[in-house]
């Protein structure tokens, strides 16, 4: 579990993110939905580690991540995987040695045992017959279960996606949402997820966290975003005429 | 500009600060030996035989008096070809070549957040990519042994062929009033430009914003400064040395 309290941050005395409590659930697929521009992208990388919050902490199961050594930090890198929005897979290494690395690089784990655990992974995201294949070799679609075999192969405990469906079609986007969630419980990873695309909020949306304007706007499921009457939720989610249909059904119902 | 300095150097002291793995890095290595030194080898050799036969040809065509002697032809190409054009010519010519690449790959891989990528896995990046190009770079000084060996042949044979001088004499001049500390001096300096090499197109590519346009751009900011920089160390290094 993940808990936010009181995150700020300003990037040249411009605040993005203005005191952001949240709490991110174990074994959950976790959204958080917010137009662009809204502080989404600033706050994963906050979780990430790649930006340092000018206010408030980050609790990793419990424990506040500005007390961490130096050693723990490292070793909570190395339980967190992360699917980039361009899946930020290596040109010159095939899809096999892309899953390979960060075992290659952080674990002392022989090269059969490395070579099992990978080829586990790529199975299980159906790439067994392209793993030789260079990234520019296959799709945008199989680019992203690389990156998520990638993500996984550490069996890490926490796993960010920024935008895993953004570039692709309904029906991968669809086939990515269900591996994100699938590979969240087995595994039983806290899941964050940085999404625009509503498909996915109302497909794996167990938790959801609207932000606005570095704001938290709205928090709550896949099932009460339907009956939420704040302003801000419906126009953003419900803006086009298909999901407003749905709602309408819905609400009927 | 002093915020580019300062972030250079703190950039420097990143590559040797929490290594990678030595048979990761090994691998890599050998890979950025294959890019950067091998890969520069043809270009190297070609440049430098037609170049070394230019000057060779403007000597004997500059020599208007009898009193100066014919060795002189091949002294002066030894000479030119030693204390200048193999070493910074040539690390000139690589800034282009070499250093273009290394902008260009490294803020690509900035672009597609694949650097984002190493560090959310907890590797020191600036190791990851700078280290390796820094130990290849650092064989520059092979480059530049067969970029002075084909300059001088290349002399030669523009020399003979074009019926300037005999091929005793421009021998005899090559061995004239040798200085070994000359060689030294090229490269002493070589290593420096190497090092410059590797480091600068390095930070301009780890450190660009923007897309795929600026990667371009990168590349372009990046010849230029390590042009600057060879040509001011050169400077300063043969007051160094000679004064």
């Amino acid at each position: 579990m993940i808990q936010l309290k009181n995150i700020h941050k300003e990037f040249d005395n411009t605040p993005i993110l203005k005191g952001i409590t949240t709490e991110f659930k174990r074994g959950k697929t976790n959204l958080v939905i917010g137009q662009s521009g809204s502080g989404k992208t600033v706050l994963l990388k906050i979780l990430l580690g790649l930006f340092t919050p000018n206010k408030g902490e980050i609790y990793f199961d419990g424990i506040p991540f500005s007390s961490m050594t130096e050693d723990e930090h490292r070793i909570l890198r190395r339980e967190i995987g992360m699917v980039f929005q361009g899946s930020a897979l290596f040109d010159s290494m095939s899809v096999v040695e892309n899953v390979l690395f960060p075992m290659r690089m952080l674990t002392k784990l022989s090269e059969a045992e490395m070579i099992d655990q990978a080829e586990t992974v790529i199975e299980r995201v159906n790439l067994i017959d392209a793993k030789h294949k260079l990234p520019n070799e296959i799709s945008g679609g199989m680019q992203k279960r690389v990156a998520i075999a990638r993500a996984v192969v550490m069996r890490p405990k926490y796993l960010f996606c920024d935008e895993p469906n953004s570039g692709l079609d309904p029906k991968t986007a669809i086939v990515i949402d269900n591996l994100i969630q699938e590979l969240t419980k087995e595994f039983n990873i806290t899941t964050v997820i940085n999404s625009h695309d509503m498909n996915s909020v109302m497909e794996i949306g167990e938790t959801i966290l609207f932000l606005k304007d570095g704001n938290k706007e709205w928090e709550g499921s896949n099932q009460n975003i339907f009956k939420t009457d704040n302003e801000a939720v419906t126009d953003f989610v419900y803006s086009s005429n298909l999901f407003k249909k749905v709602r309408k059904l819905y609400l009927e119902n | 500009m002093l915020k580019h300095v300062g972030a250079y150097f703190l950039m420097i002291r990143l590559v040797f600060v929490k290594p990678t793995k030595r048979s990761i890095m090994y691998g890599l290595v050998l890979k950025e030996i294959q890019d950067l030194i091998l890969g520069s080898l043809g270009i190297v050799c070609f440049l430098s035989f037609f170049v070394g036969g230019v000057v060779s040809i403007q000597t004997a065509l500059n020599i208007d008096s009898t009193f100066i002697p014919e060795n002189l032809v091949g002294f002066a190409t030894r000479q030119s070809i030693i204390l200048e054009f193999a070493p910074t010519f040539m690390a000139i010519i690589l800034a282009g070549k070499v250093g273009s690449y290394i902008t260009s790959s490294i803020g690509t891989m900035r672009v597609t957040e694949q650097i984002d990528a190493l560090e959310v896995m907890g590797i020191n990046s600036v190791n990851f990519l700078v280290f390796p190009k820094l130990l290849a770079m650092t064989l520059l000084p092979i480059v530049i042994i067969f970029s002075m060996f084909l300059g001088i042949f290349g002399g030669w044979a523009a020399t003979i062929y074009g019926g300037f001088s005999s091929s005793a004499s421009f021998i005899e001049g090559i061995q004239m009033e040798f200085n070994s500390f000359h060689v030294v001096y090229a490269f002493v300096k070589t290593f420096l430009f190497a090092i410059i090499l590797a480091t600068i197109p390095s930070y301009h590519g780890y450190y660009m914003k923007g897309g795929a346009l600026d990667v371009g751009r990168a590349s372009t900011v990046s010849f230029v400064w390590c042009s600057v920089v060879i040509i001011v160390v050169n400077y300063f290094i043969t007051q160094l040395f000679f004064s």
